[in-house]
């Protein structure tokens, strides 16, 4: 029997406005008579419409991937059935999302595109996201039975999953130096060498929980990493920031005197800014804390330096289960131009992964294992030394027991002098 | 019967192939940039080399026909190359400055905003929610779409104190993440449990270990083993409906949406924060939350006229102070403002700073 459109006055709704309706977008697909997706998306719209009247979801996940890999592919199954067990929508009774990682930087060409149209049109719905929270391209829905091929000819064109379930997970790098003059490092590169690196741990989930990379260009974060990853990566600089005095004195003449010291001088959280008598700017490099707002307000005129680098943090998250968690400063800065520095960050990568594999309960994230056994024992645990950069200040209450102070101390001193 | 098909372990792909050639060629040598119009970016690179990028908003779950017409514009007007942003927000990068305006007239006259640039309200980051979530209260793509809806004007122009980046998640574990302003589930009841599938579908004691309260202990209900939830202590927060669905913590009445204010991922001028709760108890109102849009335009139109340039949401507050927030946009403040969670104290005014 044919399946028919199903009414849909809740969805209908969200046609109309000034915003590309996703609805509009179904529902041509659905009415796409002849192809192979278009019952599917009739009787997709026909479960989304239940969801919309109801207010319940109906989906439930299972276990479908790709031979080769134990993870990437998000497997949904209908919960609508009827009297006899049979789905009310069965032409969408199987709706598996495929996880495609895109090019760092999710840089496309419309070849590329059309090609992946094309892939979708033929083994799955018609519908591709761009992106998931977690960075991927999400083919959304497709038949068990077509999971595999449709993987085969995405994987042919070079093109590979992302991760799922208690594993490495897809990274996410920004536009960067392609493309922004705020960039201190070479961010689809980091992206690609640290999960390239860790694709085994991706593709078959044997991690307490999952793993995150993200990897910013400078401190304004694009990527979201600190609140995001389990190792964010933040390129910066620690040598002096670039001022053409000049464009200062233009910047000022143009916008005023005021505007300036509105607006540039005093939003500097360390009052590291100074504007002089003759509209120059003065810059105490010793305590600017690289927080990017000067630059990003006077584009011309200022600039990072040339000594770049990255910092890293490790342990950001969201919310469940003990509350959000924001990445700690575990590296404070690292060189990463030659090989060997690319090396060195795989291998920090590596110790981290193995100490999580080796010490998180299950289904707890690095940040909620630092929270229950410290940051210093996690330091010990990946070989990194303590460093003041990592603390907002130090603790407040007596509860430590202290005998060891003097080695400590004497650590201190001897890192100092190296 | 043949081997099957072993998969291409290639990873992340090299993002060349895939660049603009302008981009490619000036890869780490930008100079500056500027913002001609709200919608457009213009970078200079050392060489001299510019490019516009013009940036527009799209539905993210796209349909092919909606893909491929965007790819037919990046033929005509920017050499065949895109870029996506993290808020899904497509680029079309164009070297000619002559082809800027006949692409924003384009992009608009087949339905796709130009703005998400500078000050505005970018695109909303959002998850699936009911379209593909096995856990959703609510759905993702309808709720972004209706809120767009109500922010055109403020996604296709520059008009707030500092850009605003809005989230929303279908339930507490905020996939959307931290925002200017959050829109996300909060669950008001405990889950109801159905006792005859918990044996079969739950591994227990990991139900038992995900519960933040330990508020969920092994029981006997009706001579099956099952798992009961202290109902005084349970937060309502949800974490024991995936490992075990038959623990359903949504519910059409009960979960309802909040909403928060004041998260920020970047590190320009104060530290990145988390968001704080607002307002709470709002209807989940499909197809068009209206309630929610109401709440959310109240506290834009309050920042967009009281914050200072540069402020961000957060640090409009910060200025301001909370009392003047609750002040200005008139909503309630409540007991549950007042955090009780781990190292809650902190969030507690222990001074004298005190605003008449």
């Amino acid at each position: 029997m044919a399946t028919k459109m199903h009414k849909t006055p809740m969805l209908d709704q969200l046609e109309s406005g000034p915003w590309p309706s996703f609805v509009t977008g179904l529902k041509r697909l659905a009415t796409d008579e002849g192809k192979p997706y278009a019952d599917m998306m009739k009787d997709l719209l026909g479960q989304l419409e239940t969801s919309y009247t109801t207010r319940k979801g109906y989906w439930k996940g299972g276990t479908v991937g790709v031979v080769g890999y134990g993870g990437g592919v998000i497997p949904r199954f209908t919960e609508l059935h009827d009297e006899n067990k049979k789905p009310l929508f069965p032409k969408a009774a199987e709706f598996h999302t495929l996880r495609i990682m895109p090019p760092a930087g999710m840089h496309y060409t419309t070849d590329i595109m059309r090609k992946f149209c094309d892939v979708w049109d033929k083994y799955g719905s018609g519908l591709i996201a761009f992106h998931g929270q977690s960075g991927d391209i999400m083919f959304q829905g497709c038949t068990t039975d077509n999971v595999q091929p449709a993987f085969d000819e995405l994987n042919e064109m070079g093109f590979d999953l992302g991760g799922a379930g208690p594993a490495v997970r897809t990274g996410m790098s920004c536009v960067g130096a392609a493309r922004c003059e705020h960039s201190c490092a070479n961010e689809q590169k980091i992206h690609r060498t640290l999960v390239n690196r860790f694709l085994d741990d991706m593709h078959r989930p044997a991690l307490p929980y999952k793993f995150k990379f993200k990897v910013s260009g400078c401190p304004n974060d694009c990527m979201n990493s600190i609140q995001r990853a389990d190792l964010a990566t933040i390129g910066t600089w620690r040598d002096d920031m670039k001022v053409d005095q000049a464009e200062v004195k233009n910047f000022v003449n143009a916008k005023g005197r005021k505007y300036v010291i509105d607006n540039v001088i005093t939003r500097c959280p360390t009052q590291a800014l100074s504007l002089n008598d003759d509209d120059t700017l003065a810059v105490d490099n010793k305590n600017c804390v690289r927080c990017m707002h000067c630059i990003n307000v006077m584009t011309k005129a200022l600039s990072p330096g040339d000594d770049k680098g990255v910092t890293l943090l490790v342990g950001g998250k969201r919310t469940l289960k003990i509350g959000d968690l924001m990445g700690t400063v575990v590296v404070p800065f690292m060189k990463l131009d030659t090989d060997e520095d690319y090396e060195a960050l795989e291998e920090l990568a590596g110790n981290m992964i193995d100490f999580f594999a080796e010490n998180a309960l299950e289904h707890e994230r690095t940040g909620e294992m630092i929270e229950r056994i410290g940051l210093v024992n996690f330091l010990e645990g990946i070989g990194l030394e303590i460093d003041p950069n990592m603390i907002t200040n130090p603790r407040m209450n007596p509860y430590v027991r202290t005998d060891g102070w003097d080695e400590e101390a004497q650590k201190w001193f001897e890192r100092k002098a190296g | 019967m043949s081997a099957p098909r072993m998969p291409i372990e290639s990873g992340v792909p090299d993002p060349f192939p895939y660049m603009h050639p302008t981009l490619k060629k000036n890869f780490g040598q930008w100079k500056y940039h500027d913002r001609p119009r709200p919608g457009v970016l213009h970078h200079v690179a050392k060489s001299g080399e510019e490019v516009w990028t013009v940036r527009a908003g799209t539905q993210r779950q796209m349909d092919t026909y909606t893909i491929r017409k965007l790819m037919d514009i990046a033929d005509q007007f920017a050499d065949g190359y895109v870029r996506f942003t993290i808020r899904s927000n497509i680029e079309y990068m164009v070297t000619d400055q002559k082809k800027v305006q006949p692409l924003i007239d384009k992009l608009q006259a087949e339905g796709f905003p130009v703005g998400g640039t500078g000050n505005s309200v970018s695109m909303i980051s959002h998850t699936q929610g009911w379209l593909h979530c096995d856990i959703p209260g609510t759905d993702a793509s309808g709720a972004v779409k209706a809120l767009m809806d109500e922010l055109y004007h403020e996604f296709t122009h520059e008009e707030m104190p500092n850009r605003v980046r809005m989230t929303t998640s279908c339930c507490q574990i905020n996939c959307g993440g931290q925002g200017d302003i959050a829109i996300n589930i909060q669950h008001t009841k405990p889950p109801k449990i159905n006792h005859d599938l918990v044996a079969n579908v739950c591994e227990r004691p990991s139900v038992v270990a995900r519960c933040p309260v330990a508020a969920i202990r092994p029981a006997m209900v009706n001579g099956k083993p099952s798992l009961e939830v202290d109902e005084k202590k349970c937060i309502c927060c949800g974490a024991c409906f995936p490992p075990c669905p038959p623990m359903q913590i949504n519910d059409p009445e009960h979960s309802k949406l909040a909403i928060w204010v004041g998260g920020k991922n970047s590190n320009a001028r104060s530290k990145p924060t988390f968001h704080k709760l607002v307002a709470a108890g709002i209807p989940n109102n499909p197809p068009r939350w209206p309630e929610a849009a109401a709440v959310v335009k109240n506290i834009l139109g309050a920042y967009k006229k009281d914050a200072k340039d540069y402020e961000r949401m957060n640090e409009w507050i910060d200025r301001i102070g909370w009392p003047r927030f609750f002040e200005l946009t008139g909503l309630p403040f409540t007991k549950y403002h007042i955090d009780n969670w781990r190292g809650g104290r902190v969030n507690l005014n222990a001074s004298a700073h005190i605003r008449f």
